[in-house]
């Protein structure tokens, strides 16, 4: 098993969010993180990658124990290194060109020589359809360029695993496709990816595993396949209802 | 000497009040004015990060500066602190007083500037795998910079403004100079309105950069 976390609470302002989540992940695995609003989600994956600290927790990545409440920081470096991260609204260096934003992890924090960061970052741009924009600036692009340009600068820093909080949740109708699909493509190539959705085609077609939340509990987790056609919950069957009823 | 007329006294005055300006103005209105940015930069880092005791610090001293007039500042420092027996010449003092009250201006400039780059920048930024620094060094204070670039660009003008009250410590810069030249030949009205069109040329010049500089900065499209 690639990564295995147990137990992570976190509260903000003395109310717990998270009350003790569960997770298990092989590699290649897709988890679809599914569940209402509020219910943690985008919490849960922050305290993955010590964006917030959570109060409890262990997680296992490669056979390595880390206590998420006290992680040290060589821990939280050598967990970022081995994982990206993809923001709802992308979050890219604004002051920066797709290609610098691709390059400067590369650069300075792995001092990779330009050269061949810029190579690097020119083929995760491929993978990505963006190596035709270079020079551009955040702010010339369309959300779905930005994030699939964010997507590159993830998997420059060739992860072992990708998180992905609702990537796809700010973008016009009509470009979300463009995202899906580089995810897709990813999924199919192996990548483990972490994938928070609400995007039910995507967590049913393409993740092989959810993880259904609410209210900081895990209410059902198990591959999506059941998932989707044998849900196990009261709760569960309802969620998927509400989001088949509200798509219609 | 010949009687003149007011019109050749100014045309024979140009030339050394325009000296002044170029010689003892500017330098002292830039270098108060760089060393201020340092000392606002500084501060308003400290502030953001939130260093504990250090932002109280810095909250006293703008508090302190903002509520005291420069003219009272700068006789403090240049007539006062000689009775404690710190003495400094009246250019460094000049340099000292007008950087560390336009630098408290441009800290808080500087503050917003920086609490307007999105805090998510940051995040992605520690995401792979950058530290603190190189993430405010890189990503935040350049984008800090071209969004206090023009209230900068206010501070240096008000600074070079700002130095014709160093004539009331003794420096012989262009205000001085026209207060000297006036004391020979009594020609107010006209002699301070040529000095106040040098001013205004001046200033005119660091407009005319800040438009220039702006749209350099605007190259890299709005924030979306
Ligand atoms: N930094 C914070 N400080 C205080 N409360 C927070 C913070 N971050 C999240 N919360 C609260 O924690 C709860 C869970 O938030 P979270 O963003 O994890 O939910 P989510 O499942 O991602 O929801 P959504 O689907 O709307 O994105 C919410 O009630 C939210 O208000
Ligand atoms: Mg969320």
């Amino acid at each position: 098993m690639m990564l295995d976390i147990r137990n992570v609470h976190k509260s903000f302002d003395g109310k717990e969010i998270l009350k003790g989540i569960d997770l298990q992940v092989n590699k290649g695995d897709v988890v679809a993180i599914l569940g209402p609003s509020g219910s943690g989600k985008t919490t849960f994956l922050r305290c993955l990658n010590f964006l917030e600290t959570a109060d409890k927790g262990v997680m296992t990545f490669d056979g390595d124990e880390i206590d998420l409440a006290e992680a040290s920081k060589t821990q939280i470096a050598a967990v970022r290194k081995k994982t990206a991260f993809v923001f709802q609204n992308y979050n890219l260096f604004l002051n920066k060109t797709v290609l610098q934003n691709v390059t400067l992890g590369l650069t300075l924090a792995r001092k990779f020589p330009k050269d061949q960061a810029r190579d690097i970052a020119v083929k995760a741009l491929e993978r990505v359809g963006m190596a035709d924009r270079l020079d551009a600036y955040p702010g010339q692009l369309s959300g779905g360029q930005q994030q699939r340009v964010a997507i590159a600068r993830g998997l420059a820093q060739s992860p072992e695993i990708i998180y992905f909080d609702e990537p796809t949740s700010a973008l016009d109708p009509e470009l979300i496709g463009e995202v899906l699909s580089v995810m897709r493509q990813l999924a199919e190539e192996g990548m483990t990816m972490l994938v928070v959705t609400h995007e039910m085609d995507f967590a049913r077609n393409v993740s092989s595993k959810v993880l259904f939340m609410e209210g900081g509990y895990v209410i059902e987790s198990g591959t999506s396949k059941e998932f989707f056609e044998h849900p196990k919950e009261a709760r569960s069957r309802e969620f998927i209802r509400t989001i088949l009823e509200g798509r219609q | 000497m010949a009687p003149q007329t007011t019109w050749q006294i100014l045309v024979a005055a140009f030339p050394r009040l325009l000296s002044y300006g170029i010689r003892v103005t500017i330098p002292l209105a830039f270098l108060s004015f760089a060393l201020g940015l340092v000392i606002a930069v500084i501060v308003a880092m400290i502030q953001y990060a939130d260093v504990k005791g250090l932002r109280q610090l810095c909250r006293f001293y703008i508090w302190l500066i903002r509520g005291t007039p420069l003219l009272v500042q700068l006789y403090v420092v240049f007539y006062g602190l000689p009775s404690v027996g710190i003495m400094i010449d009246a250019f460094p003092a000049a340099v000292f007083v007008f950087a560390f009250n336009e630098g408290a201006y441009m800290a808080e400039t500087m503050r917003g500037a920086l609490e307007s780059v999105s805090r998510g920048q940051m995040e992605a930024g520690y995401c792979v795998g950058l530290s603190y620094l190189q993430i405010m060094f890189h990503i935040v204070l350049p984008q800090a910079f071209r969004t206090a670039f023009p209230a900068l660009s206010n501070s240096l003008i008000s600074v070079v403004k700002g130095t014709s009250l160093a004539a009331t410590i003794t420096v012989m810069e262009m205000f001085r100079q026209a207060q000297v030249i006036n004391g020979v030949y009594y020609r107010s009205l006209g002699l301070y309105a040529e000095t106040a069109v040098i001013y205004l040329a001046f200033c005119t010049v660091i407009t005319w950069l800040q438009h220039k500089g702006e749209k350099r900065l605007s190259a890299y499209g709005g924030n979306r």
